[in-house]
């Protein structure tokens, strides 16, 4: 069956605490120069019917609301 | 009136909400596969982790045979109460609008605070030149941080949706505008974070949870 990959992250402006958390103990490990963190999720499926993939998105993967979705065909 | 109580696997707080509905009439529980909610007036969609909150807090429940029969009684007018878990049940399922993020400090919280409900909750209304009424409830979450698009908030707050906030300097997730639970454009369905069903009994310090419980019964008897 087709294989597909699901990247789901928070909406652009919408606070992201675990992406904030991370982004500040990185100075302390020495990883300079690096900003704009964000942590989402990574949903991997196999797929007789890609073509239903953004409903499924839509419907329960991502919460449109409030997350982004990306679909990759593999 | 005859209360319903869901229970899914992973629901921990079913127990007191029964026990807070039994003091103000009958209730049973309500296995999250019962399709027949027949004979059941009001629901509470109670507090836990529903199918361990994979995905995201209440996104699998959403999808339960119960939730279906729910929506149902929901658009016939009957009260609904979702309380912590079970407002992110509701919010998930488009029955209330918004959803609920990460506590902004990231750590689970437990801890008993002040909520001001909207004085147009019948049963909630200070008596003429009261004070402002402050209901002491427990919180215990971890995702409790209320968000929606600031037009979707305006629209709430115009509309006399947002039915309960915390009350000032209490916020204790950074939730938008300290709001802690909101209602339908109907108002007969009802969410909020803290737990109105462990605040009925003296011996845990406040029966303030139980005005709650009065006051989504009376919304649902005129939605």
């Amino acid at each position: 069956m087709p294989k597909a990959r699901v990247l789901i992250r928070p909406k652009e402006g919408i606070l992201d605490p675990q992406g904030k958390a991370v982004e500040r103990a990185l100075p302390a490990l020495g990883f300079e120069g690096i900003e704009h963190v964000h942590v989402g999720r990574m949903v991997e499926l196999e797929a007789e019917d890609p073509e239903r993939l953004a409903e499924l998105c839509e419907k329960l993967l991502a919460n449109p609301l409030i997350e982004d979705y990306e679909i990759q065909n593999l | 009136m005859i209360w319903g109580v869901l229970q899914f696997p992973g629901s921990c707080d079913e127990r007191d909400a029964l026990h807070a509905c039994s003091l103000l009439g009958e209730a049973r529980l309500v296995w999250h596969e019962e399709r027949d909610l027949s004979g059941v007036d009001a629901v509470v969609v109670p507090g836990g982790f529903s199918y361990g909150d994979y995905l995201r807090a209440g996104a699998i429940a959403r999808f339960s045979p119960a939730m279906e029969a729910v929506a149902e009684l929901a658009a016939a007018g009957a009260p609904v109460l979702g309380i912590c878990n079970g407002f992110q049940v509701l919010c998930e399922a488009g029955l209330l609008p918004g959803a609920l993020l990460l506590n902004e400090s990231m750590r689970f919280l437990c801890r008993q605070l002040d909520l001001i409900a909207d004085p147009a909750l019948e049963d909630l209304t200070p008596p003429e030149g009261g004070q402002v009424l402050h209901l002491s409830i427990p919180a215990k979450h971890g995702e409790g941080r209320y968000y929606a698009p600031e037009e979707v908030l305006d629209h709430l707050e115009a509309n006399g949706q947002v039915a309960y906030r915390y009350a000032p300097g209490q916020n204790p997730n950074g939730s938008a505008r300290d709001i802690a639970g909101v209602r339908n454009e109907a108002g007969n369905v009802v969410g909020l974070m803290p737990h109105p069903e462990h605040a009925v009994d003296p011996l845990t310090g406040s029966t303030d949870g139980l005005r709650i419980f009065e006051a989504v019964a009376a919304a649902g008897a005129r939605a």
